[in-house]
């Protein structure tokens, strides 16, 4: 059995684990126990992944497995991983253990509250294993389509409108995404040979131009929509603000960043040409979700809006970093999305719990926390510091190498852009230290949070994992940034290696 | 006729041996023991079912007029499997006291229009066709009335009746036009001779529009949902899935053998006629309140996409149309499943009757759930795959446009099929459906409709072997 082929085995067994259970205590249990079992699993593979890069394999993708699926069509079932993969799959096993533990008091219908948790959790493993086209696309939606149940159905405020609305715009991008990868399908055959789905094969051959650039903006645009791209992020706000709990933190965390690791590892690496040509309107757009979302965060009131607007803004720092090309920026851009997931992750978790108390989510109706629940205030600090980039942290590693690697490009347009992206973390300190100030400090507004109890056993865990991911990243970001940049190499390669000039 | 001719056109024979069985079982039946029948009915067309699935050799019959290939008897076998499961699916209905003096008029009338559909498909000349089509036309409207005594069951009898018989003189005219301008009748000879002079096209169109009142593509799908809803669940299931599945592989059939010459006419009405009718009846089927009415619109929609694959014109396009085809039976059929099981035991038809089912019935809604993801073309079920197919035999034919708004209507499907999905998990009732347990042949029936949902995806040997089988009538 291939090590990459249990990551979807596991949710898969453990799904099939739950339908046996008969209540909550039950389906929790199977669940966490196999969520646990994939988080060793995650921990081992980058052990093993580490251990044969150095050993010295250095093929591009390593435990790879193939078997031909629909052989007409050329399909296969294909997994393999490089350094980027195995961050990615490491960031979900640990959000996911997280989002079990974030979500051990669901009492209505829990089992199927689990089921679909995992069954998005499969989804999100499998998109990141995959090397073929059609796998990934499969896996892709598998991950988007249990949202609508678990917003629709343990969802609080306007869940039917968020999730239908969620549902709708996700599934309409890949709609535009499967136009581009059919299109990249039928013409991965240019160099002569058989057509095929396989990355790597096509990333051999030379799309024609033309072909580029009608194909770009699809594949672009049906990744970017996932990952919050402005105009299409709209479902993302109030999509995380209905969510229950886990539900955000999976797909702020996790889910959001398919968009991210979709649109290099298909949509630039694949048509890179069309990405030179075409970068400069994406690359405004998504420099308008950093800035926009940062100044969305500023005006919600709502805890989970801010949030929700502040992953529109570090989302949108992802792509931003991935249309800047260079291997700095890049390597910074799949460091985002590991340092956000986990972020986004515990700052949900937090706001979960904190609701679960308060059962308000206002912020003016909110203050002095911390006098009353000071682990979780203090996890809260932990993570509004990450968030706005403080050293030591992840968040800094993180946007620091996007900013340096966007600093690389020396011509006008790039530079005048990376100052407006820049900006944002200004704006973000704004959010961020207004939340902890009117939240945690002040005066008790209400005399009925003073019976409020700190965080139990397992809401520490799920804190706790989280914050010891954010600060290992943070204090040691060099054997990650090591492994990813690696495999970025290639990649970066066949981007820059080529001559077409874009418009700037 | 021999044993090597009966081997040929064992379909035909048996079923309508079957048919005449029908009769003789039924008249020596005691008025007190007639429900017998409907066990033997059953494991007779079991064994039917399961002979069709023997290997089989081409042959030629009655001077071309008839022609078996292994493509034409796995059309059969699909459409066998079909009627099959509408079949246990209709035991509990047909129990009813209502229904007591005429259950074997339903298999009787049910299983002439499979014959009919069975000469349709094996047709070599436009007259074994027509024959065949009207063989499966004219049954079905006296099934549509089969509750005669209902008003709504009388009128979808009527317009029914009505409109196919508009349907088929406009086909007739085409018809004719063609053995007035070739001088032949047969597939291959018309095929030869049919250039594109301006007789031969208005032909070609007047053909077309015939056959798209069968598959109801709009702008012919007028009389659809008002059939639909006031037929009998059961028969709305039987045309909306066998009817459909037979025309439109005779449909795909006649295509690519008789009309491949001008391909360039119709591939721009179909593309035409593809948008039209995915849009439309996407917008339509999202009004509807009537669960038979919606699946009535959603399978316009549905028809819409079927199109896609014709107008790739190729293998691929062949292979995935009846690979499709294959796929909804089983995803519309357990649809339809669940909807005959709530209404043959509570009589309630209305999406708002579905409100918290997954509380009483949690079963039912599951599969129910499942059945609407696979109309959906949602991951891991058969219909993603379908769908998927779909779309690259047309992105192959180089109509990355059309994939486009394809797949925005498959999204704009997806809303109202989650619409269900909705009432079922999500929307509070005071007074849910209550708890009821199906009968066995209804369990059988849902339970293979759920394989087929599970299965036919995975499972890629099936779409292997179409594609194998689809070779031979391309030219």
């Amino acid at each position: 059995m291939n090590i990459l082929s249990l990551f979807v085995l596991i949710p898969v067994l453990t799904i099939i684990g739950i339908v046996f259970t008969k209540d909550l205590k039950q389906s929790r249990i199977v669940s966490a126990v196999g969520m646990g079992l994939q988080l060793l699993m995650a921990g081992l593979l980058v052990y093993l992944y580490l251990a044969e890069r150095g050993a010295g394999n250095t093929a591009a993708m390593l435990f790879k497995y193939d078997v031909v699926w629909f052989p007409t069509l050329n399909i296969h079932y294909s997994v393999g991983v490089d350094g980027i993969s195995v961050a990615m799959i490491a960031l979900t096993a640990i959000v996911v253990f997280a989002g079990i533990f974030a979500s051990w008091m669901v009492d209505y219908l829990p089992r199927e509250f689990f089921i679909s948790l995992i069954l998005l959790a499969s989804g999100v493993f499998g998109f990141f294993i995959s090397l073929d086209l059609f796998t990934m696309f499969l896996f892709y939606e598998l991950a988007v389509i249990p949202m609508y149940l678990l917003i629709g159905i343990w969802g609080s405020g306007p869940k039917e409108y968020s999730a239908m609305k969620l549902t709708l715009m996700l599934m309409a991008g890949s709609a535009l995404l499967l136009v581009g990868l059919l299109g990249i399908y039928f013409n991965s055959a240019a160099g002569g040979g058989q057509l095929s789905w396989d990355i790597q094969q096509i990333a051999k051959i030379h799309i024609p131009i033309e072909m580029q650039r009608f194909l770009f903006p699809f594949t672009f645009i049906g990744f970017g929509i996932l990952g919050a791209l402005f105009p299409f992020h709209t479902w993302s706000p109030d999509g995380h603000a209905s969510a229950p709990t886990a539900v955000s933190m999976l797909h702020a965390g996790v889910l959001m960043k398919l968009g991210g690791y979709g649109a290099f590892r298909v949509a630039i690496y694949l048509l890179p040409e069309a990405a030179h040509e075409q970068a400069w309107i994406f690359l405004i757009l998504t420099s308008i979700s950093v800035v926009y979302g940062a100044f969305g965060a500023i005006w919600q009131k709502d805890l989970k809006y801010i949030n929700a607007y502040s992953s529109v803004s570090h989302c949108g720092l992802v792509l931003f970093a991935v249309l800047m090309m260079n291997q700095t920026a890049m390597n910074g851009a799949v460091i985002q999305m590991i340092s956000h997931g986990l972020m986004t992750a515990l700052f949900f978790a937090l706001i979960g719990m904190i609701y679960g108390r308060t059962h308000t989510r206002m912020i003016n109706e909110m203050g002095g926390l911390m006098k009353v629940m000071p682990f979780l205030g203090v996890a809260w600090v932990i993570a509004g510091l990450a968030s706005l980039g403080l050293p030591g942290f992840s968040g800094f590693v993180a946007e620091m190498t996007i900013f340096v690697g966007a600093f690389q490009h020396t011509d006008v347009f790039h530079r005048v852009i990376t100052i407006l992206a820049v900006s944002s973390i200004v704006i973000t300190a704004v959010y961020i230290l207004r939340v902890v100030g009117s939240l945690l400090f002040g005066p008790i507004k209400d005399d009925h949070f003073l019976k409020l109890g700190d965080a139990n056993w397992y809401e520490r865990l799920s804190t706790i994992s989280l914050i010891v991911s954010i600060a290992a990243i943070g204090l040691a970001p060099l054997w990650l940034s090591n492994m990813i940049g690696q495999s970025l190499i290639p990649m970066v390669q066949k981007i820059t290696g080529i001559t077409v000039a874009g418009l700037f | 006729m021999g044993i090597t001719d009966f081997l040929t056109m064992r379909h035909e024979v048996l079923l309508t041996i079957l048919a005449i069985l029908v009769l003789i079982i039924d008249l020596n039946l005691k008025p007190a023991h007639k429900h017998r029948i409907i066990p033997i009915v059953l494991s007779l067309f079991f064994i039917h079912t399961v002979i069709g699935f023997l290997p089989t050799e081409n042959g030629v019959l009655f001077g071309g007029m008839y022609h078996t290939s292994a493509l034409t008897v796995m059309m059969k076998n699909i459409l066998n499997v079909g009627v099959l499961i509408i079949l246990l699916q209709s035991v509990t209905w047909l129990r009813k006291p209502d229904n007591k003096e005429k259950m074997s008029e339903y298999f009787l009338l049910l299983f002439s229009t499979l014959i009919g559909m069975y000469f349709m498909i094996s047709a070599g000349d436009f007259l074994m066709f027509y024959l065949g089509l009207e063989l499966a036309t004219i049954p079905i409207a006296a099934l549509a009335a089969y509750t005669h005594h209902q008003t709504r069951s009388a009128e979808a009898g009527i317009k029914l009746i009505l409109s196919s018989a508009l349907s088929s003189g406009i086909l007739l005219f085409g018809l004719s036009l063609i053995y007035g301008s070739t001088g032949s009748i047969y597939f291959d000879k018309v095929g030869e001779l049919f250039s594109n002079s301006p007789m031969q096209i208005l032909a070609f169109i007047f053909f077309f529009t015939g056959m798209a009142f069968k598959i109801s593509l709009v702008p012919f799908h007028l009389w659809t949902a008002d059939v639909y809803e006031g037929s009998p669940v059961n028969v709305t299931s039987y045309l909306s899935v066998i009817s459909k599945g037979a025309a439109s592989f005779i449909f795909i059939i006649i295509h690519f053998t008789v009309f491949h010459s001008i391909a360039y006419v119709w591939k721009d009405i179909i593309y035409l006629i593809a948008v039209l009718t995915m849009t439309i009846g996407n917008l339509f089927a999202m009004r509807q309140k009537n669960m038979k009415r919606f699946l009535a619109f959603s399978s316009i929609a549905q028809a819409g996409f079927i199109l896609l694959g014709i107008l790739g014109g190729n293998q691929t396009g062949m292979t995935s149309v009846i690979y499709f085809v294959l796929v909804y039976i089983f995803s519309n059929l357990g649809a339809f499943g669940v909807v005959s099981a709530i209404s043959a035991v509570t009589g309630k038809e209305s999406m708002d009757d579905y409100d918290g089912l997954y509380a009483t019935n949690p079963k039912l809604s599951l599969l129910m759930t499942l059945s609407m993801f696979s109309l959906a073309g949602i991951p891991p079920v058969a219909g993603f795959f379908g769908k998927f197919f779909l779309f690259t035999s047309a992105a192959s034919g180089g109509y990355y446009w059309l994939v486009f708004i394809a797949v925005l209507n498959a999204t704009i499907s997806l809303y109202y099929y989650l619409l269900v999905v909705k009432a079922m998990f999500i929307n509070k009732n005071d007074s849910p459906l209550a708890y009821f347990k199906s009968d066995i042949p209804t369990r059988i029936g849902l339970l293979l409709c759920m394989a087929g949902i599970f299965v036919l995806g995975f499972w890629s040997q099936i779409y292997e072997i179409i594609s194998s089988f689809s070779f031979g009538i391309l030219y």
